[in-house]
């Protein structure tokens, strides 16, 4: 499978300022870009720090740039991506760089809580189990975008994101949409306020990066086009406050 | 966020009149394009568009109509590349997109009524 | 820090630059048109100069550069008002040759008739 026997890996060390490294490892059959990552902090340099967790594509702890696109560095089998023998490996582009392929994700999952991402619901434990079909249109819409683990990578991929700051990005929209499909949640209203407009929704202009790279193969755009029309419909008839948008 | 700018509503119905005058203006561009074709087969001449535009009122309303909707269309879409790729944002971008909605609908429809007398 | 080209190599990118280039273009080009037309207000004649100015084989190409941006806003924006407001199409891509092919139609028709 080896096509030669090493792989030249450039690795980002530093901050937002810093330089790329460049270590020799071995290729092994069905290497991981994560087991190089692994192979350099363990063998070569220990003081290379990167994040991973369950290795299996679960977790979303370890994405990267790898060559230059957001991945799952766990599911990403060296042979797919190393073009001549070359890796090169930086942390996920739109957050802050902590340390070497680390990022802050702080502002990611900010953004989720600025969205609403949290069900809200309006029944008590005294109530009867709410009922939703699991082939009405809601549980449908909501069914194809729910399987987002929050690993980032759509958020690092985002050009919107990179040009406004504020922006919340696909996967807080995405979240966001999720939740308005969802008949037992109260609060819709609310949240369609806060993922409208200039920073929100309808600043997505469709490059699709987002449904290009996700991990999932879910279309956080397909969702942002989904509230981009449900919040102009609700402008339209004055019911989107600005209320929560602080 | 919009310190001094638009309210979020103000922002939501920016972005569905750029999409209601987009679907005015693909009909009015598909119109165009068909005359612009047309016109140019034997070569484009003063007398042949003035003779087919003067004291017509289905052209003037239609080219009207055309220069409205680009004027919604165009300053609004010119807002969101002067704010992401000059990183201009607030109120003094909203009334420079206001100033430019309201001369290019003016020197449209000058260009409008000048075919039309 | 920031992805380069290589994050953004996929074609609805390519449409996106598209898009918003074709729209600049336009837009800067507008004042002009409307220039030109209001040359109408000084008479037949005044147009009728400019006109035949227009002739020039250059001007002709820029004209054709004018078409083929208009026919590449016009496919690739009913490509992004079906991807708003239509269902989700999963053929997306296919949208996306349908509005390369529309654009060349149309670039070609206005070429071929002025040459």
């Amino acid at each position: 499978m080896a096509a030669s026997s090493t792989l030249a890996v450039s690795v980002w060390r530093g901050k937002e300022s810093g330089r790329f490294q460049t270590f020799e490892v071995p290729r092994h059959e069905s290497q991981t870009v994560l087991d190089v990552v692994t192979h350099i902090q363990r063998a070569l340099d220990s003081t290379l720090s990167y994040r991973f967790s369950c290795r299996v594509g679960m977790c979303g702890s370890c994405a990267m740039n790898v060559n230059g696109r957001a991945r799952w560095t766990c599911r990403t089998h060296v042979a797919e991506v190393a073009a001549g023998d070359r890796l090169e490996i930086t942390p996920l582009a739109n957050l802050p760089v902590i340390k070497d392929l680390v990022t802050d994700m702080t502002p990611f999952f900010d953004k989720w809580a600025k969205a609403r991402g949290r069900f809200q619901g309006g029944r008590t434990r005294g109530h009867d189990f709410a009922r939703v079909l699991p082939e009405s249109r809601e549980r449908r819409l909501a069914d194809a975008a729910i399987e987002c683990i929050g690993c980032g990578v759509c958020y690092s991929s985002c050009d919107v994101v990179t040009w406004n700051p504020d922006y919340l990005g696909p996967a807080a929209l995405n979240r966001a949409w999720t939740l308005l499909n969802d008949v037992r949640d109260t609060d819709n209203r609310a949240r369609l306020g806060a993922v409208a407009g200039d920073a929100g929704c309808h600043a997505c202009h469709t490059h699709m990066n987002c449904t290009e790279r996700c991990p999932m193969k879910l279309a956080p755009t397909a969702s942002i086009a989904g509230l981009k029309r449900a919040a102009a419909l609700a402008a339209l008839k004055g019911e989107l406050g600005d209320a929560v948008t602080k | 966020m919009s310190d001094g700018g638009l309210s979020i509503r103000a922002q939501v119905l920016l972005w569905t009149a750029q999409r209601a005058s987009a679907v005015v203006l693909a009909v009015c561009v598909i119109i165009h394009l068909v005359t612009i074709i047309y016109a140019v087969r034997n070569g484009l001449s003063a007398a042949e568009i003035l003779g087919r535009t003067r004291g017509s009122y289905a052209w003037a309303g239609f080219y009207a109509i055309f220069v409205a909707a680009v004027a919604v269309h165009a300053p609004i879409g010119l807002r969101s590349v002067l704010s992401e790729s000059f990183n201009w944002r607030g109120a003094s971008l909203d009334i420079a997109v206001m100033v430019m909605a309201l001369a290019l609908a003016l020197w449209g429809f000058r260009a409008v009524y000048s075919v039309f007398i | 820090m920031k992805s380069d080209f290589r994050a953004r190599n996929h074609p609805a990118y390519w449409a996106f630059i598209v898009h918003r280039a074709s729209g600049v273009l336009l837009a800067l080009f507008l004042p002009l048109h409307f220039w030109a037309l209001g040359q109408a207000l000084a008479g037949e004649a005044a147009l009728e100069s400019f006109l035949r100015w227009s002739d020039q084989p250059l001007v002709k190409f820029a004209e054709t550069g004018l078409v083929l941006l208009l026919a590449a806003h016009l496919a690739g924006g009913a490509r992004l008002l079906m991807l708003e407001f239509l269902a989700w199409r999963d053929w997306q891509k296919s949208l996306l040759a349908a509005a390369a092919a529309i654009t060349l139609a149309a670039g070609l028709a206005f070429l071929l008739n002025i040459v």
